[in-house]
């Protein structure tokens, strides 16, 4: 049903899947992500979908490996099926015409964010992007990120490309010569979009966070995925992923994504030993 | 075979009971609780039957079961005829024999009642399918004219599988739209496996499959695809996406690490199958001492998943009294035998946790009931003073659900009320829109799967009308 039509190693640890599912193509905007199942005993896990195309049908995934359903994920071969896949869920970014916005997108969030730096640049912004990764492999996506953007800013936290440096330092560079960003986003690890609301804040720049928490079915159903936002609880999956960073309650949203640190490594360390058992 | 015994004689016997599972041994699996009547069991509890001229336990059923006419087919030891006068009404009979809040429906009007214990419909009714299920009995796809209609069903659970059925069996061409990846709604993700076995509900969706209805799993219908475009595709549509959002108390601390909804956890328990982790990837966490808050069904279902994935202490916390608890009451009693501790006119009003956002305990507040409200049960009111702190290092709330807008978003003209339900036609299901219908849990609020099923039956009839005289709503485009 869901075949991998492509799949490309990338790095190590990362990789792109290319999927058919004309249903979700179809429908699917900038912002949104899918939610799927290598096999009858998989976990489900959000993606984001960082390409699609209507008319043949298919859609990018981009992903890290990080614990057991995404090494599943990794081994899976073209022509293989997913059990289940499933979107657009989210709603998507609000693509506007603004003036000059900033994305910045880290790690594996670099394919998170080029959907919406390439729709907002069509929407006609000058849109300023910054990509940043631990080091020079993991920088993904440069050149399709030069082209959906006005202009594009490469760091590497251990300076092994471009230049040494987080990308909210670079941010912080770019809020001082320009007077007039309107609005940023920010994807990527948590705790990276935490500290880009921090820089962001006493410029008074509205930020827009795409939160990762941790989801089951991803269509409003569990409560699994709720954050507290201005307030108030708020479904990640339905009422985001995008909220406004400035007004997310931070320390309990990072204590919600390690709710089953300790399972997870046991179920990766199983995984792990079963496979060095098959050689 | 078995004769129908002198009236006499059938006024002497007292129901029989069901077998069930030893306390000791069942609080550490998750096999069903009852067995299930033996060959025996059955013909003994059939012939009590006054097979009554007016038969009143039929009021009692939404499905309109022939209930008389069955039991009789099962003291004849016809168990083939018994089974197809089930499925002349309901479809999905293994279920409804478990799940029905029997003593709020048949069993409430059956005529015994004046003299002893209604007849034991619902578990006659679960021993036929059962018999069916193990005898590999199937129903015939009906050999009706096709009628070149198409109906979208949205929704798998118990309303959308009934109208399909009912809608196939009449020649239409059906295809459901399920957002998750098994069919069946509540009774696969929410209802435990012992409670109701995931085999059971797998095999009567199959046999629904067999009559030519198509389930296209992993469809959200509002994100994948909107209501107002299958209206362009589909002649008519039937609502029945239950009210799947979770509701919580609004307390402080409720979005600590460790409370849950009822639906995360059993959802992870039961469609997730986390209580097989690590077999199965997805996982779950337990606490020593568990509170779930509220008394319905799902609370009993939480509470006893809770401890049999290891819990100590299980708590049910409510806020009225055993009397009013809305659940089920084979389930009270199944919670108590189990050890299950109810903490009956206490109200929870603040989680505390730890700075790593872990709980440590529940602020609790006692209730007396005082004046009747709208609903006719009497409302509770805190005592001042009564505060305590109960230590518990889990919190599930089941204290209900309510309407998810996804659905209703994308549906152009469906009206809804200020909570989000459907608004309906009780008679026929028509939303107010043409052509488009809505019944089960979206419409009733969290209710009953009979209800549904009801709803389903009803809706089935009312497109088979609209679209006999004409109607479609491709041509009525919005
Ligand atoms: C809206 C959204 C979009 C995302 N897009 C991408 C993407 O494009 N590329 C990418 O590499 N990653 C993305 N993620 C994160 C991705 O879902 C997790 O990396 C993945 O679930 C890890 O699964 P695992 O079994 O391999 O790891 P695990 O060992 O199970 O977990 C490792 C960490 O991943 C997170 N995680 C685990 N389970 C879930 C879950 N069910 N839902 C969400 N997070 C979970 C937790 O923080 C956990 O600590 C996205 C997450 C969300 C919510
Ligand atoms: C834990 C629990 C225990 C219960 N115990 C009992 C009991 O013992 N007896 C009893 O009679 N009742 C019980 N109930 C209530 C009963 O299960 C429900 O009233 C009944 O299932 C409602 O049926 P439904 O068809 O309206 O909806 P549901 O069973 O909720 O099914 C709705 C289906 O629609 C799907 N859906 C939702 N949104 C979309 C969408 N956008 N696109 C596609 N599909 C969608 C859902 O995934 C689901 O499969 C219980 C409920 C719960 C939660
Ligand atoms: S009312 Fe009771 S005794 Fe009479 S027909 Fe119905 S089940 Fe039998
Ligand atoms: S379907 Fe439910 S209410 Fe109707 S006869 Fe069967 S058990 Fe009773
Ligand atoms: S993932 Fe279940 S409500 Fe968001």
């Amino acid at each position: 049903m869901y075949e991998i039509l492509r799949r490309e190693k990338w790095q190590d640890v990362l990789y792109s899947m290319w999927l058919k599912a004309p249903h979700i193509a179809r429908a699917a905007q900038p912002g949104q992500f899918v939610i799927l199942m290598t096999d009858e005993k998989g976990e489900r896990i959000p993606l984001t979908i960082a390409d699609i195309d209507r008319e043949e049908g298919w859609i990018q995934i981009v992903f890290q490996i990080v614990g057991k359903t995404t090494t599943k994920l990794a081994q899976m071969n073209e022509g293989d099926e997913l059990y289940a896949f499933v979107g657009p869920l989210g709603k998507p970014s609000e693509i506007d015409k603004y003036g000059t916005v900033v994305t910045i997108g880290g790690g594996t969030g670099i394919a998170c964010v080029y959907p919406i730096t390439k729709a907002l640049k069509e929407a006609g912004n000058r849109v300023i992007t910054i990509i940043g990764a631990r080091t020079k492999d993991l920088i993904i996506m440069e050149d399709e990120m030069r082209k959906a953007s006005t202009e594009l800013l490469v760091t590497t936290d251990d300076g092994s490309y471009v230049r040494k440096g987080f990308v909210t330092d670079v941010l912080d560079e770019v809020l001082q010569r320009e007077k007039n960003v309107r609005k940023v986003w920010a994807v990527g690890p948590a705790i990276m979009m935490k500290v880009i609301c921090d820089v962001t804040k006493p410029y008074n720049v509205e930020t827009i966070a795409c939160l990762n928490a941790v989801m089951v079915d991803g269509t409003g159903m569990c409560g699994s995925c709720r954050v507290t936002v201005d307030g108030e609880t708020k479904l990640t999956c339905v009422d985001g992923p995008e909220f406004n960073g400035h007004l997310v309650d931070w320390p309990e949203f990072l204590n919600r994504l390690l709710k089953y640190d300790q399972q997870e490594k046991q179920s990766l360390e199983i995984y792990n030993e079963s496979l060095e058992a098959e050689g | 075979m078995t004769k129908m015994i002198p009236m006499k004689e059938r006024g002497k016997r007292q129901q029989r009971a069901i077998r069930q599972q030893p306390v000791e041994e069942r609080i550490h699996n998750f096999n069903e609780v009852p067995l299930g009547y033996t060959k025996e069991d059955a013909i003994y509890e059939a012939q009590r039957c006054l097979q009554c001229e007016s038969p009143t336990c039929k009021d009692g059923c939404p499905a309109e079961v022939n209930i008389p006419e069955f039991i009789k087919k099962i003291v004849e030891e016809d168990f083939f005829g018994a089974y197809f006068e089930l499925l002349k009404t309901n479809s999905l009979p293994a279920v409804c024999g478990r799940v029905c809040p029997q003593e709020n429906q048949c069993y409430k009007t059956c005529v015994w009642n004046k003299a002893g214990k209604p007849v034991a419909v619902g578990r006659l009714e679960r021993f036929i399918a059962d018999w069916a299920r193990e005898h590999n009995v199937h129903e015939e796809s009906p050999k009706v004219k096709r009628k070149n209609k198409r109906v979208a069903i949205v929704g798998s659970g118990p309303a959308g599988l009934i109208c399909a059925a009912d809608l196939a069996k009449l020649g239409y061409d059906v295809t459901i739209f399920e957002a998750l990846p098994k069919p069946g709604g509540v009774l696969i993700y929410g209802i435990p496996e012992f409670r109701l076995p995931k085999a059971i509900v797998e095999y009567e969706v199959n046999e629904i499959k067999r009559l030519g209805v198509t389930i296209v799993t992993n469809f959200v219908v509002g994100l994948t695809r909107r209501v107002d475009e299958l209206a362009e595709e589909f002649d008519a549509i039937f609502l029945a996406n239950g009210a799947g959002a979770p509701r919580f108390m609004g307390i402080p601390g409720e979005n600590l690490n460790d409370v849950y909804s009822a639906n995360e956890f059993l959802t992870r328990s039961n469609l997730m199958k986390a209580y097989r982790f690590p077999e199965y990837d997805t996982p779950i966490k337990v606490g020593k001492k568990v509170a779930v808050i509220g008394a319905g069904n799902v609370s009993m279902d939480s509470a006893r998943t809770a401890l049999r994935l290891g819990a100590e202490e299980v708590h049910i916390v409510y806020r009225r009294t055993r009397k009013e608890a809305p659940a089920r009451e084979e389930e009270i009693a199944h919670a108590e035998e189990e050890g299950i501790i109810f903490d009956f006119l206490t109200l929870p009003t603040r989680v505390f946790g730890d700075e790593k956002g872990n709980i440590t305990g529940v602020e609790c507040i006692r209730m007396r009931l005082g004046k009747p409200d709208e609903s006719g049960r009497r409302r509770p009111v805190p005592i001042e003073g009564t505060n305590f702190i109960m230590k518990v290092d889990m919190f599930i709330d089941a204290i209900g659900t309510s309407a998810n807008p996804i659905v209703a978003r994308s549906a152009t003209g469906v009206q809804t009320n200020k909570w989000g339900y459907f608004v309906t036609d009780e008679k026929t299901c028509a939303t107010t829109r043409a052509g488009i219908f809505a019944g089960g849990d979206i419409v009733r609020g969290a209710a009953t799967v009979i209800s549904a099923l009801g709803d389903g039956k009803r809706a089935a009839k009312a497109i088979d009308d609209y679209l006999s005289s004409g109607g479609s709503l491709k041509e009525n485009r919005q």
